[in-house]
Formats: structure tokens, sequence, C-alpha cells
């Protein structure tokens, strides 16, 4: 056997082994990594429309708050997590409507409405934003985001477009 | 033309790399006395302690992925399984090997054992051997015992609730020993957390001690010869 071009014993254990190991490596390393990054492919952005109030009982040029609340399950988790803002019916025109998220800008606390200073005022960091959302004061980098998506329903419910992340 | 080019030079790149570690970790001689080392004539009962091993590397593979996911707590415990199973991407497989792993590798030992105690191998200078090998099987079970526990389900519970109740029938010390594995009087969610913290720390890091104790004799002593007829 040995000079000839046949594989001696020993190296055809020594290739069967390797093969034999990368074969099992594969099999059960490809699945694997599938498993890890499970969660991270799966949180794929989930969307819907909610409604936040009869438009009918919705003052005009006066910020009416709405809140609800989102559950997202993570894994073997549950967490309810909630959004706010702020609709501002500029008219009767059911298609002249701000809405406004409550989330600040700056490090993410809750606005509130000040009637009488006509502003918006985070109270972590004193901010100020106008009616329509704008920054006057403060740290916040932009102006509240709003939600531009709404539409009224058949039974005068007004409706946001939500999407998570 | 331009490929073999390249090649040798990989190749030459390959040998000056490896040469340069060689030299200084022993890579070589490594090779020769871990996996080069002269065995006598046996047979596939010598390839036991091996499998044992493999076992043991799957089972401590498979079972750092189950943390990733796996939750030690009452609350959560069963809901991340049933996750595990159900939610992601391969989880069954993950669980399915460690679950008949577990099992799998308590009967290899065991009948690794066997032929050690058949072929007499546990004799002089082999004493020693013997000795971290019972070590050996009685962390694998005592693995077996605490993985039990952590689905945290009906059969998981009462299992360990009569166990820890045996163990606690022992004279004197029983009461002592229940409360000890139990943490407490009764099972709760500290019994679950020292049974997660034993099995995939306490337990693990002892059972490789003893591995390479027990590896570290086999390749001293070189393995036994069969006993002839003489003997
Ligand atoms: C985690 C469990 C164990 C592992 C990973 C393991 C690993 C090994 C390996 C790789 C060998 C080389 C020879 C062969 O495979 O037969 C071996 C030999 C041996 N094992 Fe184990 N073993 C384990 C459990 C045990 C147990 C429970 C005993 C006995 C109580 C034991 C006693 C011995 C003895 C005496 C030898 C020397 C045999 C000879 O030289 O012929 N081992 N073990
Ligand atoms: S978070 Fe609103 S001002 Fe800082």
């Amino acid at each position: 056997m040995s000079g000839s071009n046949h594989l001696s014993r020993r190296d055809f254990m020594k290739v069967t082994t390797g093969v034999i190991g990368g074969i099992i490596t594969v099999v059960i390393g490809a699945p694997v990594i599938d498993y890890l990054v499970d969660p991270a492919l799966r949180a794929g952005a989930k969307e819907a429309w909610i409604p936040i109030g009869k438009l009918d009982s919705i003052p005009i040029d006066k910020p009416t708050p709405f809140a609800f609340t989102r559950t997202q399950v993570n894994g073997w988790e549950r967490t309810g997590t909630s959004f706010g803002g702020f609709i501002i019916r500029r008219s009767a025109d059911p298609k002249d409507i701000l809405i406004l998220s409550s989330r600040c800008t700056h490090l993410g606390c809750s606005v509130n409405w000040h009637a009488d200073a006509n502003e918006f005022i985070c109270p972590c960091h004193d901010a100020k934003f106008s009616k329509e959302g704008k920054v006057l004061d403060g740290p916040p980098p932009k102006p509240l985001n709003q939600y531009t998506d709404f539409k009224v329903d058949g039974d005068g419910n007004l409706l946001i477009f939500f999407k998570e992340g | 033309m331009h490929s073999i080019g390249m090649w040798q030079k990989l190749r030459t790149a390959y040998t000056t790399v490896y040469q340069w570690l060689d030299e200084r970790l022993g890579l070589g001689e490594m090779y020769t006395n871990l996996l080069d080392r002269p065995e006598p004539l046996g047979n596939w009962w010598n390839t036991l302690g091996s499998a044992s091993l493999f076992l043991f590397i799957l089972q401590a593979a498979t079972g750092i992925f189950l943390t990733v996911y796996y939750t030690p707590s009452p609350d959560h415990a069963y809901d991340s399984i049933n996750y595990i199973m159900t939610g992601v991407a391969f989880g069954w497989l993950v669980r399915g090997i460690h679950h008949w792993g577990a099992t799998l590798m308590v009967l290899v030992v065991f009948i690794h054992m066997l032929r050690v105690f058949v072929t007499a191998s546990y004799k002089y200078p082999r004493e020693l051997t013997w000795l971290v090998g019972v070590g050996l099987l009685l962390l694998t079970l005592g693995m077996g015992f605490t993985g039990y526990l952590l689905p945290w389900n009906q059969k998981a519970y009462w299992a360990t609730t009569v166990a820890t109740q045996i163990a606690g029938s022992m004279p004197f010390v029983g009461d002592f020993i229940l409360k000890a594995l139990r943490g407490g009087p009764d099972l709760s969610a500290l019994t679950l957390q020292r049974f997660f913290a034993a099995h995939i720390w306490i337990l693990p890091a002892v059972l490789i001690a003893l591995i390479g104790i027990h590896l570290y004799l086999i390749i001293k002593h070189g393995e036994s010869h069969f006993p002839t007829k003489e003997d």
C-alpha cells in the first residue's frame, strides 16, 4: 500500500473524521444561527388604525389629549406601552386637524398643554413647544412628531394610523 | 496559471504561520500526545469514553444556546420553554438535542464504566482514573437531576418534590439536606434558581475539572491492554 497513490488507512480515518465532524458542525451550526437571530427577524413593523375619540366631542381650537396602549408580545412576555398626544382641530373642517404626539423630542418625557401660556411644556427640562408643535425654547432638537395619517370613519370616530418602530 | 501561484503563496504563508506558532506552543507535540498516541488493540467499547466527552461538549453547547431564551423564574420558566419549542426557529431542535442528549449521556457514561469494570482497567496504576470516573458519573446524574426541574411543569415539580423528599429521609441529616436542596422547606422560586445555578455553573465547572484530570491520567498511563487468557 505505502508508496502507492492510495490513501493509507490512517489518512482515510483522518479525512473521514474531519468530514463527519464538519457535517455535524454544519448541520447543528446553521440552525443554531437562525435560532439566535430569529427574534430580530420577526420584529416586523406592526401597524393598525386606532380610534382616539368621536370627532363631534372634540372642541375646535383647543388641544385635546388622547392616549392609547399597545401590547407587544416579546417572546414569553407581554409589555404594554402607552402612547399619547393632542388633537388640535384648527377649524370645523374634518380634514383640518393637527395631531401631535406628546412624546418630547428631547429625551421622551410627556409634554403637557398649558392653556394659560398657550404652550406645551415638558416637565423634564422645561422645553416649550408652540400650539403647532414648534420648539420655542429648550433642548429639543425638532418639533413634536405628528400623526399625519388620520381619517374619520362612518360612525364619526377619529382614527390614526399607527406604525410600531 | 495565475491561481496556482496564489495557491502556493497561501501555502507558504500558512506554513510560516504554523511554524511560528508550533515553535512556541508545541502544536505538533500536542497533536501526537493527544490524538496520535499509541493505543492497544481495542474495540468499539474503547470509544465510549470519547463518546461521553463528545456528548458532554454537545450538552454544553446546546445548553448555552438554551440559556439565550430560558428564564429560571416560576412565572416565566414554563412560558420561556414553550416559546423555545414553538416560537423560535429551530428551538425544538436545540432543546430536543439537549433533552435526549442528557439521557444518552447517562447511558453512555454508565456503559463506559461497565466496560472499564469488565476489562478490569481500574487496577494499578489506574485507580485514580476510576475514582475520578465515579465522580464523573455522580456529576452526570446530578446534571440530569437539576436539569429535570428547569421546565417547571407538573412532571418536573413533582419529580423534584419526591426526589428531595427521598434525600430528606436520611437519618439525622435528612431534614437539613432537604432544606438545603430546596432552599427552604418547600419547592419555591429559590429551589428553581439554585437548581439552575447548579445546572449551568457549579456542576459543569466541577465536571470540566474532573474530565481534565481523567483525560490527563488516561494520556499519562496510556490505555490498558485487554486482559488475556492468562490474566
Ligand atoms: C463524563 C463522563 C466521562 C468521560 C467524558 C470519560 C472519558 C474517558 C475517555 C475519553 C477515556 C479513554 C478510553 C475510553 O474511551 O475507554 C476514559 C477512560 C477511562 N475511564 Fe472514563 N469518562 C467518563 C466517566 C467515567 C466513569 C463513570 C468511570 C468509572 C467509574 C470512568 C473510568 C475510566 C477508566 C478507569 C478509564 C481508563 C480505561 C483504560 O485505560 O482502559 N470514566 N474515560
Ligand atoms: S425630555 Fe423634554 S425637555 Fe428634556
